[in-house]
């Protein structure tokens, strides 16, 4: 009697454990489904290449192009922000601050995390968008460049928490080495902590950027949303995600519209399925210091 | 280029990592503050418990603090099971193979997949494909894939601190496998495993994407009767009064994300206190 109870609850275990698996490849194929009955009408060289996003005109146009150079403009413009803050941060935090008060940074660095991205969204629309407008003296201050500042520092967390465990698991040895070669404790923070703790920052700076690429709230509520090729980080743009989070609302279920939005999903799934397994990668480099 | 002592360059160093410091703390700090000092005056009783009026420039947020509960507490249902079964399968069962570096990938993907993408897939699996329609739990379904990979791996985090001396003792006395890890292991991971759960709780509270077109609806007359209604929410009602409504009353824009911010923020913080009460007083 136990022993089958046993058996039919490991079984349930090891089909949990699965799961994972499964909905990962029920995830992917889904949007592939959808995205190749897309790809049957409009030609996915078009699709990525063509200048202008028409999805309700007479004749539609279904180019990402202006799509992906905005979530691309807003992905850099925050990385510019995020990464050294990101990383200066962790190496203070891991090394530098005093024992007793390292806690209290981390997690209050970590609360940015906490925060809703509506939230953040709705205080960058008060605060960040109209300050943009006055210093530059722009038409709107929805642009590339606020989505980047917000963005900027919602990625912050992120890069932090992953750098400071890598900069934390260099093993002691290799400072004291440093220190007892005479270096101060920021020539051997520098040459030899950070750089042995490298692949785990570029981990983190990966995950960062996934973080950003696929951000959808608050990028939609900063931006602008405008779906065209933008010629500066002040212009409105409008990025992959904001483009399905607004539209979808409005298409006809099942038409070219519709299935265009679930074509930018597989794009936005591969996107970060690399940069997620690119991050994978440095993380496992990590572990074999 | 000038050489600087090793000295000054050293506490220039440390200067400028300072302020980096500090600038990644004090735009939640701002956030924070900005919400609560311009939200506070207009959180009553009146705002909490009734229906708003006017085309939502006046009354209450009632249906959305609904809503959100009751999307948050089935997701939370479907998902801590699952998510703490595969961590257990993860921790005590998998084998180093093939497969479960595969298992380990696809939750490192799972967890990376945007929000928006989420919204997408539960569009077509679960409003469409099985036809439930925008509903609570269509979008409750969506939330809890999305949340599981977080669910696993604090709660694999939360099983691999017991000892594996408890598992040799109980094992050695010819306890069976599973009877030790549901006698032994989960109970001494359980503070570690509710932690994850509520901060699960507090993260899913705040998500808009993946319920924007799964659960979440402009205005409803009435409070949900059932997990096939569809419902207002919080984060979703704070992106349209802030964007969708013109002359929107500011009070009542900061007064629901000051809720919102609340809600999220306390659950968060209740999880980080559990987390050091339980760190302090555990038995080994």
């Amino acid at each position: 009697m136990r022993k089958s109870l046993d058996y039919i609850i490991e079984t349930i275990i090891f089909i949990c454990g699965m799961l994972s698996i499964v909905f990962v490849v029920l995830i992917f194929s889904f949007l592939l489904k959808e995205g190749l009955s897309f790809f049957k009408d409009f030609s996915f060289i078009k699709f990525i290449t063509n200048q202008f996003w028409y999805p309700n005109s007479k004749v539609p146009s279904f180019g990402i192009l202006p799509l992906i150079c905005g979530s691309v403009l807003v992905t850099l413009g925050a990385c510019l922000i995020a990464v050294p803050i990101g990383v200066m941060s962790a190496l203070f935090i891991a090394e530098i601050a005093p024992k007793g008060v390292r806690d209290i940074l981390k997690s209050l660095v970590e609360l940015m995390a906490a925060i809703p991205s509506v939230v953040i969204g709705f205080v960058g629309m008060v605060t960040i968008v109209p300050l943009v407008k006055n210093i530059f003296n722009l038409p709107t201050g929805l642009s590339a460049f606020s989505g980047s500042i917000m963005l900027g520092f919602m990625a912050v967390p992120t890069i932090v928490t992953i750098s400071e465990d890598a900069i934390r698991s260099v093993p002691w040895q290799y400072k004291e080495g440093a220190l007892a070669l005479g270096a101060t404790k920021w020539q051997a923070l520098r040459r030899i902590v950070l750089k042995a703790a490298m692949p785990g920052i570029i981990a983190a700076i990966m995950l960062g950027i996934g973080r950003v690429i696929g951000e959808t709230m608050a990028v939609m509520m900063i931006t602008g949303n405008a779906a065209h090729i933008p010629h500066s980080i002040f212009d409105p743009i409008r990025t992959m995600t904001s483009t399905i989070a607004s539209e979808m609302g409005e298409t006809v279920r099942g038409g070219m519209h519709y299935k265009s939005l679930f074509a930018i999903g597989l794009v936005l799934f591969l996107i970060t399925f690399i940069v997620n397994f690119i991050a994978d990668l440095f993380l496992g480099k990590n572990k074999n210091l | 280029m000038i050489k600087l002592n090793p000295k000054l360059s050293q506490k220039l160093s440390y200067t400028v990592l300072f302020m980096a410091t500090m600038l990644a703390i004090i735009p939640v700090l701002v956030i924070i503050f900005l919400i609560i000092k311009n939200g506070a005056s207009s959180i009553s009783w009146e705002f909490l418990t009734s229906m708003p009026r006017n085309g939502m420039r006046a009354g209450g947020i009632l249906p959305a603090i609904v809503g959100t509960f009751s999307i948050v507490l089935c997701a939370i249902i479907i998902t801590l099971p699952i998510g703490v079964c595969a961590a257990i399968y993860l921790n005590e069962y998998a084998k180093d193979n093939l497969l479960t570096r595969i298992i380990k990938l696809a939750i490192v993907n799972l967890a990376g997949v945007p929000s928006v993408v989420y919204g997408l897939f539960g569009l077509g699996i679960f409003v469409m494909f099985l036809e439930l329609g925008v509903s609570i739990i269509a979008g409750a379904l969506t939330l809890s894939i999305m949340e599981l990979p977080v669910i696993i791996t604090t709660a694999r985090s939360a099983l691999n601190s017991v000892p594996q001396s408890f598992r040799e003792a109980s094992l050695s006395l010819g306890v069976s496998r599973w009877q030790t890890i549901r006698y032994v292991v989960l109970p001494n991971a359980l503070p570690g495993i509710l932690t994850g759960a509520i901060l699960s709780i507090a993260r899913i509270s705040g998500e808009t994407a993946p319920i924007l077109f799964t659960a979440a609806v402009f205005y409803v007359p009435n409070l949900p009767s059932s997990i096939f209604d569809q419902v207002m929410t919080l984060p979703y009602h704070l992106y349209i009064v802030s964007t969708q409504i013109p002359n929107m009353p500011k009070n009542i824009i900061y007064g629901t994300a000051l809720v919102l911010m609340m809600m999220v923020l306390t659950m968060s913080f209740v999880a980080i206190f559990a987390r050091v009460y339980f760190r302090k007083h555990r038995k080994w």
